[in-house]
């Protein structure tokens, strides 16, 4: 018996995997050579689970800007900014995402699970209460944990679930606050933004929406759902993330509340953490820039989404509701999830294997997120590499799918 | 006056204050397991029950449809038996705070 004993049952669920010839939790790289490849296990990879929507990361510019950085301003800030004090790029970079999103007020965290951790934490407390879509990410359901508010969780993407939920706690004190996602990570799938904002509007709550995967996707001009359906004006908080279509690492939060820089000193996870170095804060705002200024980047991710969306419902897999950068085909059960899973990256394609208990209603996914770097070749050869291996485990009976692979 | 009735309450036969809620519990129960279930005030619903955490997540959602109220998070926590479901459940019906 060890101290870590009590995580028995997940061990054990791991080492079979583990069993299988599988261990997403090592999985190692050799080499990374853009965007969109790597090397692993000594094979060319292409690379299409990374979430690096925009293909930013080996950006000329991007990397220009943080090599200045870092060699003017070192390599790290050694501490936070309430203790180390705050350098001219995280204002900066404040002011940036404040005037992208038209909001007065942003706060630059250090990762996008810290700025969920500490906003959720901060925005409500005891006697208030927190509304969570119940498949919202772990960074959500922790930064509930960090607060003192009551956490009630409606079903997925259910406005109706949501209105009974707050009709429920009519006439009872305390602020209401709704978290909802841009696009969910898992499946892809967007919120009913609209129909929730009227729940919101109807109820006299707040709403935060988490645009991690959907900033720089979605909306006209890249700011996310919100704007994507019409609804900014009543989206309080915006919260995302560094790591997606920005190509480094930090997250961040923008709103029009008058008093919310009182925030800098009750936000524990953005008081007591190292603040983001120089090099990671330069590179994340040419990023943005680049976000604003070249819409075409975020045209071809669209249109580079459909061809593999469109690609795997041809060859007769099963896909997410909706043609996002996120696809996720749904696998009929562990065993052929794993070995699906494996096949693909002994052929040269990488992505996620997501599984229970990180997944929705237990589902198994083989789930991609396509970039704006993927080439329509590098698609067709994901897609070839789909069928070739649906194909060997008999996903296919004369051209139209079975409706759950078989092995 | 609740608005969901499709549930068929069964049992009854016990005495006791937690008699009525323990058999309407059982019930949903065994709608969301798809299986006949037997319960006592110390059966713990997930070792008990086999239920892993999304067979808790519908069993608990069903039990807030059925009764008209939220659960909320901290408090799911606490229960691990029945009883300590039956008195969640009497608490947030009565309006007494978590």
């Amino acid at each position: 018996m060890t101290i870590l004993a009590k995580h028995a049952a997940l061990k054990q669920a791991y080492d079979a995997l583990k069993e299988s010839g599988v261990d997403p939790a090592h999985l190692k790289f050799d080499a990374i050579l853009s965007p969109t490849e790597g090397v692993l296990n000594g094979r060319r990879t292409i690379l299409m689970g990374t979430n690096n929507y925009l293909g930013l990361t080996f950006d000329p510019d991007c990397i220009e800007s943080a090599v200045d950085a870092t060699r003017s301003q070192g390599t790290g800030t050694t501490g936070s900014r309430m203790a180390n004090g705050t350098y001219m790029g995280h204002s900066a970079l404040e002011t940036a995402l404040a005037e992208f999103y038209g909001r007065k007020q942003c706060m630059v965290f250090s990762t996008g699970y810290q700025a969920n951790l500490g906003v959720l934490s901060s925005l409500v407390g005891r006697g208030d209460h927190l509304m969570l879509d119940a498949d919202s990410h772990a960074s959500i359901y922790d930064g509930s944990r960090l607060g003192q508010a009551e956490v009630i969780r409606f079903r997925h993407n259910s406005p109706d679930d949501l209105y009974k939920r707050l009709r429920r706690l009519e006439g009872a004190p305390g602020d209401r606050l709704i978290v909802v996602e841009g696009i969910y990570s898992m499946l892809g799938d967007t919120a009913p933004l609209k129909e929730i904002a009227a729940v919101k509007r109807e109820t006299g709550a707040y709403l935060l929406v988490d645009e991690a995967h959907s900033m720089g996707v979605l909306g006209e001009t890249g700011r996310g759902l919100a704007e994507a359906a019409g609804v900014e004006a009543d989206v309080d908080f915006i919260v995302g993330t560094f790591s997606k279509s920005l190509g480094s690492v930090g997250g961040f939060c923008v709103s029009d509340s008058p008093d919310f820089d009182i925030m800098r000193i009750v936000c524990r996870p953005y008081m007591f953490t190292a603040s983001l170095p120089p090099g990671v804060v330069a590179s994340t705002l040419t990023a943005l820039h680049k976000l604003q200024t070249e819409p075409h980047l975020r045209h071809t991710l669209m249109r580079n989404a459909q061809r593999l969306y469109d690609g795997l419902q041809r060859l007769g897999f099963e896909t997410g509701p909706e043609p996002n950068p996120i696809v996720a085909v749904p696998m009929p059960d562990q065993e052929t999830a794993v070995i699906f899973w494996k096949m693909l990256i002994e052929a040269g394609l990488y992505l996620n294997l997501a599984v229970p208990p990180a997944t929705p209603n237990n589902v198994r996914l083989l789930r991609t997120s396509i970039s704006a770097a993927h080439t329509f070749a590098q698609i067709d050869t994901a897609l070839d590499i789909f069928a070739e291996v649906g194909r060997q485990l008999g996903f296919f009976v004369e051209g139209p799918r079975r409706a759950a692979g078989a092995l | 006056m609740r608005q969901n009735t499709q549930l068929a309450v069964v049992g009854g036969t016990e005495a006791g204050p937690n008699a009525s809620i323990r058999s309407e519990i059982s019930a949903i129960f065994e709608q969301v397991l798809n299986r006949p279930v037997s319960i006592e005030d110390d059966t713990d619903i997930v070792e008990d029950l086999g239920m892993d955490s999304l067979g808790v997540m519908n069993f608990v959602m069903a039990i807030e449809d059925y009764y008209d109220l939220s659960i909320p998070l901290d408090r799911i926590a606490q229960i691990q038996t029945v009883a300590d479901l039956i008195r969640a459940v009497q608490e947030l019906r009565s309006g007494v705070p978590a």
